[in-house]
């Protein structure tokens, strides 16, 4: 999903995150914030903190201690042990002995995400390409038609898309390829649409002085337009990467026991409060590793893909 | 995939005795998914060198096709004529059973008009599943975006802003379903009887309330249920606002200030007007996202207890229960509801496209 932002170029230079330059307006304002709203932020930023606290703690609980003790007994009593990190990843998880460890949709996790980022950024910077620079019949009809599908739920195109994957039509339902596929579908208007935004905003001097030139689209694009891109395609390829990395619903639908991603199997179980409930908290944690670790080392391109006009879901 | 056979706890595994089946089918795996890359990729260079080798006129037209035509056949196959089927098919009832004569299981597909819309609308649980996606639509962007907002004032400028951003940011690295699990399974836990593990009846104990039972007090647990999405969504908000408030000339502030506006008068009067339309950018974008998540219902409730929203409905009626006819209906409901937000979008999109 997708709305319009005010005109914004996508490498704008004032990274939000920082603060830095304090004028001397700045200043003056500050000394006029109020303790309350210190005290608010300060709040906020803790209750928004506690529940993955909360989590990593609830992770150490030795299986026999769940049902009846909090996290915070076991940790006066010294009982907390990383022990069930090592049964969900290596053991087994699920709702019997076994089930198979976590391990396993680890990789399943990343043979989905890696290509379910590359294809609809390729595709996508290609298609951005065109609709910026090269005048054709239709290209705004596309382009906004294409900026409009952003915004259509994923449930109106599951069932014809999965009957157009399964086994009577093509047959890759189930496989990592139908979910590949499905996953570039679905990003695809975001991707054109993010793209855009950046690459018409490449000064027109450089594209027309190779054109004169007598370049080729085929060699503006690699010479021109990849390298230029660079920035907004990272920006994009994160934002995808997290997408893909915590979706549930388009691996539920195209996947299959061979193809399901860390996401499935917690969710199965998070719902079932048996004797195994157990295992979902130190499972759900693994599951954020990688997602954490690539969003606090590229928050700063991810802020930029959010701020060049867009977000989906 | 891997070895299913049964270990007492003591003898747990580690990565090294995973075992060589394990290690072949994940190498398989990777494997394929690096060929794919590669393949994809050399595809895409040979496609688009061979047509530089086009001699005349014919190129440029023939390499305009080349960039944009995997993206207009994969959106028309993948997504617009899926959308078309999906709403045919919700003017339609799906019926398998046998022939009367040859016993065959036969698949028929008759035209019944409004049939499924006036089923959604008047069967109790399915409307109050509508009823309560337009809960979610209403409350989540006002809670994310007021939430995000007040926090992006009030860290604006202040020491550690970057790491107090951060905090709040990160929920939006989690997956729903990890968000889930730690509301619904750790936050929200409820014991009837001894200690209380779950945070916030730990939390009532504390100050001396009862023991809440967050997940079945229809209808507040669709409360809570929201809780979950506006934890995730405020990090959003706060950081779009935040770069937003960040572009309020502060020449204003200054003007404002020294004619004697205190920060209240300087936020209704100068930061909300001078952002206004970011801020209605990210109450629809979360709007559309709010329509669309069935990862978290799906995850705490299943649907339990009144808490089942159109997404979640939608996807057990077409995959689980083989109503699918009933579920495109739920589905073009869904886009219903989003259909303003579109018409919106596009409109500014035209606004943006005449500025330039």
């Amino acid at each position: 999903m997708s709305v319009t932002m005010p005109p914004q170029h996508p490498v704008d230079d004032t990274t939000p995150t920082e603060g830095k330059n304090l004028t001397a307006a700045s200043r003056a304002k500050k000394s006029l914030t109020s303790p309350w709203a210190t005290a608010a932020a300060i709040i906020i930023a803790v209750a928004w903190t506690i529940p993955t606290v909360a989590l990593f703690m609830t992770s150490l609980i030795p299986g026999d201690r769940y049902r009846t003790d909090a996290w915070w007994t076991v940790l006066m009593d010294g009982g907390l042990t990383f022990e069930n990190f090592n049964q969900v990843l290596f053991d087994s998880f699920g709702d019997n002995s076994t089930a198979p460890p976590l391990i396993e949709y680890v990789f399943n996790s990343i043979v989905v995400t890696v290509p379910a980022v590359v294809f609809p950024v390729v595709l996508g910077l290609m298609a951005a390409y065109a609709f910026a620079w090269i005048p054709f019949r239709g290209s705004n009809f596309l382009f906004v038609l294409i900026f409009a599908l952003q915004v259509v739920p994923l449930q109106l195109a599951l069932i014809p898309l999965l009957r157009l994957l399964g086994p009577e039509n093509l047959g890759l339902a189930g496989e990592f390829s139908g979910v590949w596929i499905a996953h570039t579908i679905f990003a695809l208007p975001l991707s054109v649409f993010l793209l855009h935004n950046f690459v018409s905003n490449i000064p027109r001097e450089v594209l027309e002085a190779a054109r004169v030139d007598g370049a080729s689209h085929t060699q503006m694009f690699f010479r021109i337009i990849i390298p230029l891109s660079l920035p907004a395609v990272a920006s994009l390829a994160i934002f995808q990467f997290l997408w893909v990395w915590n979706d549930l619903l388009v691996s539920a639908v195209f996947g299959s026991a061979n193809t399901y991603p860390l996401t499935y199997p917690i969710s199965n179980l998070a719902g079932d409060y048996g004797q195994y409930a157990y295992l979902v908290p130190p499972a759900a944690f693994i599951s954020m590793i990688i997602p954490l670790i690539v969003f606090f080392s590229l928050q700063r391109y991810f802020v930029r893909g959010l701020l060049a006009g867009s977000t989906k879901g | 995939m891997g070895s299913t056979e049964v270990l007492p706890e003591s003898a747990l595994r580690s990565a090294t005795d995973l075992g060589p089946d394990f290690w072949a089918s994940q190498g398989q795996n990777l494997l394929f998914g690096a060929i794919a890359i590669v393949a994809f990729i050399a595809i895409i260079a040979i496609v688009m060198f061979g047509a530089d080798l086009i001699k005349g006129r014919a190129r440029d037209k023939v390499q305009l096709v080349v960039l944009v035509a995997p993206v207009l056949v994969l959106l028309g196959v993948g997504l617009v004529y899926p959308a078309i089927d999906t709403t045919w098919l919700s003017f339609n009832e799906i019926t398998n059973e046998p022939d009367p004569d040859t016993g065959i299981f036969t698949t028929t597909m008759q035209f019944v008009g409004l049939d499924n819309y006036r089923f959604a609308f008047s069967d109790p649980s399915t409307l109050r599943t509508i009823l309560n996606t337009f809960v979610w639509m209403i409350l989540v962007p006002l809670l994310s975006t007021g939430f995000g907002l007040a926090y992006a004032v009030f860290i604006d400028r202040a020491k550690g802003e970057k790491a107090l951003k951060s905090l709040v940011f990160m929920p939006m690295a989690i997956s729903l379903v990890g968000a889930s699990v730690i509301w619904g399974n750790i936050m929200y836990d409820y014991n009837q009887v001894g200690e209380q593990t779950g945070m916030l009846n730990a939390l009532r104990e504390l100050v001396g309330l009862d023991p809440y039972n967050f997940l079945r007090d229809d209808p507040w647990n669709t409360f809570w249920l929201i809780v979950i999405l506006v934890w995730i969504q405020t990090g959003f908000a706060m950081v779009i606002l935040s770069a937003a408030i960040k572009g309020v000339p502060a020449e204003m502030n200054e003007a404002a200030s020294l004619d004697g506006a205190n920060a209240w008068q300087r936020f209704w009067r100068i930061t909300v007007p001078s952002i206004r339309s970011t801020i209605v950018v990210v109450l629809t974008t979360i709007t559309i996202m709010a329509l669309k998540v069935y990862d978290i219902v799906r995850t705490v409730t299943q649907g339990r207890d009144n808490t089942d929203v159109v997404a979640n409905r939608m996807y057990v009626l077409s995959f689980v229960e083989g109503r699918e006819a009933l579920g495109a209906a739920l589905a073009v409901i869904l886009f219903v509801f989003v259909i303003p937000v579109v018409i919106y979008n596009v409109r500014s999109l035209n606004k943006v496209k005449e500025a330039r």
